[in-house]
């Protein structure tokens, strides 16, 4: 008690005295950026669960194009879960001389299941029960091309229904390229009377099923394995993997961004703990002579430790909270979505890595402290206890690569990331230590104050290298803040350009070829690219007969049983891009050009024969290129490719994408009613939220950056106390041998600016390293660093440092030396 | 008189580059209880060194100490702590007191480490007993050189010790304030009975004590 009081004691004299305040800070701010990013990413995957059983409609759901056996629905009610069916299916709805072919689904009381149906019927709210008998809701797709409104009257079947409200936001939607028709929404009870449930009816079945997580899984568990092959069974984790896919790189992109504050919290607190250790050792050796054990020093000091820790992880999960909640808040398509609260576990997580920074880089120096001999007393020249170098790195990189491990969510990111940083980090230290000793050992060439600015910085060479490495950190933080992010983010958005394609248009016959074209230059719209496609089926590869049996892969397998759309061209398309092989040339013929994840896949090499079959004829080609497609580039990518004259006979059909500007939106409705047999596809949502996750990870990456930027700044606070004790020492005496205050200024300059340069360099650097790995391996794009950053690196790092570090030590020129050797 | 400090053919070597260098050779004597020790010599006479080892804060190459009838170095590091903390106290030459603790707090120090439970009261009388009551919630900073060696003579007494180590205790005063210091030092030991073991180049001091021992070059010589 007594020794917890004595702690407390200390702590708080110690705090005034400012020895905590560095370590604090660092573990707060290091803390408050993984706080941001887990807690953030915590409420936008919430959200995204939430929207993805939305979407489905249900928490799991089982498509079929035949009705359900029976004890689908008993099993699911057995389990005391909710249970609803829709029937979905393809007809015309009439309005007065026109027909539009709609996805008509007719649905049972208590659709849907999870989310909500939003309705315009005079108001715009969300729906309460089904459309009444009688009745239907249909959106805003089939009002506009049959220029319909609410209250008109329109056909289906054999029957008339009222329609009593627009859609405005639906739900339960095929995912995928299938949700293209215009949608109605009818009461189930009145499908029998449209007629249209006859033999050979085109009906696609949905059982949707919904209620306690644990019970919902069993029954998946429990029925997946008796599906039938035109069963298909979807829960939330299914649902848009391609916004799942941006989320994570994202989330690991912001976890690693979060773990760089952490790796400069960590070198802050080792320099504050290391200064701590240094001004307690006469306290130490004091409390030794006094008959202190070692385990009452450690204690004494562990409280104090351990107590800062609690209030940094309190203080930094503070903030973590306030940043994310502002960051929601300042943009608005999120302020908008109403976002769940975020859950406590990103903040354990956050508060664990605290307390493991503080373990890693505060704790074995600390530990020392009870190690202080008791003879200091009478030697004060004794110095720091020495502790294994090896076992204070060591424990410092084993945290620091758990940290990298566990924030990363993948040992391949996290050891590269962590390893190449490592790396990076003593190629630095050992070429600042080199650089500094160059300096040295030529330092006759220079100025008095020069040759003394060298000679103390190449004695303190180890020291000096841990500072300009820090500060290098830090500075890398500030350049990949503004330089390298600007240029990443441009690089990044670029993937999907505003004129990125957001309509599909298929099963265009080739004598509509030229009307189409000609469609597009009346709507002032630039010519579509119209591709050929024939569909056809592998059959052997170097004339031995392939089938879904000769692969083990449940995907090969796949793709051998099914037909490919393939194409012919004579120019590989500019979004392609060639991985192996040449592409061929204009009077080449029989060749074929495979894109290099189905060629692996299928075992399908360079130099290999493939024989299709289409409609019963066969061909076929040699390979002599594969090539790279980018699947998210929303435009028209084949599979595989032929010289033209191996397809040109083969009855075609043709399909393009192509960027319909937001006030042409009625062109396409036009073509729709122009060339009816023709799909037009509408990928603009897609694109649309695929952006949006883009720009909300963007502005969530400067705050995180914004951390690593302040915590690079506690680290140049950090070296700076860090020396100062000597620096002063040091001072007094040069005053005592005569040295007036300007040489002591001018040679502090020195000593900063020598520090600030060769941080500068390193830092961008770096910076530039950095950016390289990232926009590589994180966000697969191609990076183009600027020169200047170079410039800007060392002139920046110069600058700071030696203002910085004049203001840390513009007294000491000034102060009596006497004061000062009197009071160390 | 029992003995409470014998040591006996106490030696300590260093290195020096790669030669031993030997600090003190062979050295042996007893201290009754209640008896007062000047150990002098010149500078780098080795008395500091032979200070260490009679309280334990360094080890010898060679012979032992008894204090109060505990061989010191068949102790570990923490068991002459604890035997510190039971038998000695301390004055140094700059003072030593911890510059984050209050001159009370300072005071109360051994006592806490000792698990006393009126550590604040008995803290208080010792202050008063300096003459520093007034004084008891200053910093060390905020107290003049003849103070802090007053708070820290309060804090070597307050345990009680048996064994009272000083080293140089006015080597950093002006000749009044050290003179009052040296008063206020004996004053006590005599009135708790505390045996003294004083390192001084001060003769006039040395000859206050009831004993001296003659360093010179790491040897006991004749006085």
């Amino acid at each position: 008690m007594n020794l917890l009081r004595l702690s407390l004691n200390l702590l708080r004299r110690d705090w005034r005295a400012g020895e905590w305040r560095v370590l604090l800070l660092a573990l707060v701010l290091a803390v408050g950026s993984l706080a941001t990013v887990g807690l953030f990413a915590d409420r936008v995957r919430q959200a995204l669960q939430q929207q993805a059983q939305s979407l489905i409609g249900a928490d799991l759901r089982i498509t079929s194009t035949r009705p359900f056996p029976p004890d689908y629905r008993e099993s699911a009610t057995r389990q005391n879960l909710q249970v609803v069916q829709s029937r979905t299916f393809p007809s015309m709805v009439s309005f007065r001389e026109q027909v539009l072919l709609s996805e008509i689904q007719a649905v049972e009381a208590g659709y849907p299941l999870r989310g909500k149906i939003e309705i315009d019927d005079g108001g715009v709210h969300v729906a309460q029960a089904i459309p009444a008998r009688g009745t239907v809701w249909a959106d805003e797709r089939l009002l506009r091309r049959l220029d319909l409104n609410v209250g008109d009257e329109v056909g289906i079947g054999a029957r008339r229904f009222t329609v009593a409200a627009r859609i405005v936001k639906d739900i339960d939607q095929s995912i995928g390229f299938s949700s293209f028709a215009p949608r109605v929404l009818m009461n189930d009870a009145d499908l029998a009377s449209t007629g249209l449930l006859q033999e050979g009816s085109r009906l696609s079945y949905r059982l949707l099923i919904a209620g306690d997580a644990v019970r919902v899984k069993a029954l998946r568990t429990a029925l997946e394995p008796g599906l039938s092959g035109n069963e298909k069974m979807e829960d939330v984790r299914d649902a848009r993997p391609e916004i799942r896919t941006a989320l994570e790189r994202a989330e690991h992109f912001l976890g690693l961004a979060a773990l760089t504050a952490a790796i400069l919290a960590g070198a802050a607190m080792a320099l504050a703990a290391r200064r701590f250790v240094l001004r307690h050792l006469d306290g130490c050796a004091v409390m030794r002579c006094l008959g202190a054990q070692q385990r009452q020093v450690l204690w004494l000091f562990l409280n104090q430790f351990i107590l800062l820790g609690v209030v940094a992880v309190l203080l930094g999960g503070l903030l973590g909270y306030a940043t994310q909640a502002l960051l929601v808040e300042s943009i608005a398509s999120m302020r908008d979505a109403s976002l769940p609260q975020p859950g406590v576990l990103p903040l354990l997580k956050a508060a664990a890595s605290g307390f493991a920074l503080l373990l890693g880089f505060a704790f074995l120096p600390l530990l020392q402290l009870r190690k202080v001999s008791p003879l200091r007393v009478l030697r004060r020249e004794m110095g720091m206890p020495e502790a294994s170098g090896w076992l204070i790195y060591g424990l410092a990189v084993g945290v620091l690569a758990l940290l990298f491990l566990w924030h990363a969510g993948s040992l391949k990111l996290g050891l590269a990331v962590l390893g190449g940083l490592l790396a990076g980090l003593l190629a630095f230290g050992w070429l600042a230590w080199l650089l500094l000793h160059g300096l040295a050992l030529n330092s006759f060439y220079f100025q008095s104050q020069w040759r003394h600015a060298f000679n103390n910085l190449a004695r303190h060479g180890r020291n000096a290298a841990v500072q300009v490495v820090a500060l290098s950190l830090g500075g890398m933080a500030l350049l990949v803040l503004t330089l390298v992010r600007a240029d990443l983010l441009e690089a990044w958005q670029g993937k999907l350009p505003p004129d990125t394609p957001n309509r599909f248009l298929v099963n265009i016959q080739p004598d509509q070829y030229q009307p189409v074209r000609d469609f597009f230059a009346r709507q002032s719209l630039p010519a579509p690219e119209l591709q050929p496609m024939v569909r056809g089926r592998l059959v052997a590869i170097n004339e031995r007969a392939i089938s879904g049996d000769s692969y083990p892969d449940p995907r090969a397998r796949g793709l051998a049983e099914r037909e490919f759309n393939l194409s012919w061209m004579e120019q590989m398309p500019v979004w392609n891009e060639l991985a192996s092989g040449k592409w061929w040339t204009e009077k080449a013929n029989g060749e074929l050009s495979v894109e290099e994840g189905v060629a692996k896949t299928l075992g399908i090499h360079l130099g290999d024969t493939l024989t299709y079959d289409v409609a019963g004829s066969r061909f076929a080609g040699r390979v002599t290129n594969l090539r790279k497609v980018q699947w998210d580039s929303m435009r028209v990518n084949f599979f595989v490719i032929t010289t033209p004259e191996l397809l040109r006979d083969f009855p075609a059909s043709y399909l393009s994408s192509f960027y319909l500007p937001p006030d042409k939106v009625r062109a396409g409705d036009a073509l729709s009613r122009a060339f009816p047999n023709i799909l037009l596809i509408d990928t603009g949502a897609v694109i649309a939220q695929v952006r949006g996750i883009m720009d909300q990870i963007a502005q969530t990456v400067s705050a995180v950056f914004l951390f690593t930027l302040l915590t690079g700044l506690a680290v140049l606070y950090a070296a700076l106390l860090a020396t100062q004790d000597e620096r002063s020492h040091e001072a007094a005496i040069l005053r005592t041998l005569g040295a007036d205050s300007r040489y002591l200024r001018r040679l502090h300059l020195s000593e900063f600016a020598v520090l600030g340069g060769l941080s500068g360099l390193f830092a961008a650097a770096g910076a530039v390293l950095l950016g390289w790995v990232l926009a590589r391996f994180v966000l697969d794009i191609p990076y183009q660093s600027d020169g200047s950053i170079w410039f800007i690196g060392v002139g920046g790092g110069m600058a700071v440092v030696m203002l910085a570090g004049w203001v840390a030590t513009r007294k000491l020129a000034l102060r009596p030396p006497l004061r000062i050797l009197a009071a160390d | 008189m029992a003995s409470i400090v014998q040591a006996e053919g106490l030696t300590k070597q260093v290195m020096s580059g790669d030669s031993p260098l030997t600090i003190l050779h062979d050295v042996t004597f007893t201290v009754e209880a209640g008896e007062s020790l000047a150990i002098v010599g010149a500078s780098g006479s080795g008395k500091s060194t032979l200070l260490g080892l009679l309280a334990g804060l360094d080890v010898p190459s060679g012979g032992k100490v008894m204090l109060h009838g505990a061989d010191m170095f068949a102790l570990d590091e923490d068991g002459r702590a604890r035997l510190r903390g039971e038998l000695a106290g301390f004055v140094f030459q700059s003072f030593q007191l911890l510059p984050a603790l209050s001159a009370l707090e300072n005071v109360m120090l051994p006592l806490e480490l000792a698990g006393a439970k009126d550590a604040r009261q008995r803290a208080a009388d010792s202050l008063h007993q300096v003459g520093l009551s007034a004084r008891s919630h200053h910093l060390p900073k905020h107290l003049s050189g003849g103070e802090q060696q007053r708070v820290a003579l309060a804090r070597a007494f307050v345990t009680r010790p048996r064994v009272l180590f000083a080293d140089e205790p006015t080597g950093n005063l002006d000749a009044a304030t050290g003179a009052q210091v040296i008063e206020l030092m004996l004053e006590l030991n005599r009135a708790q009975g505390t045996t003294l073991i004083l390192v001084t180049h001060d003769e006039a001091l040395a000859r206050r004590c009831g004993k001296q021992l003659r360093l010179a070059a790491g040897r006991v010589v004749p006085g």
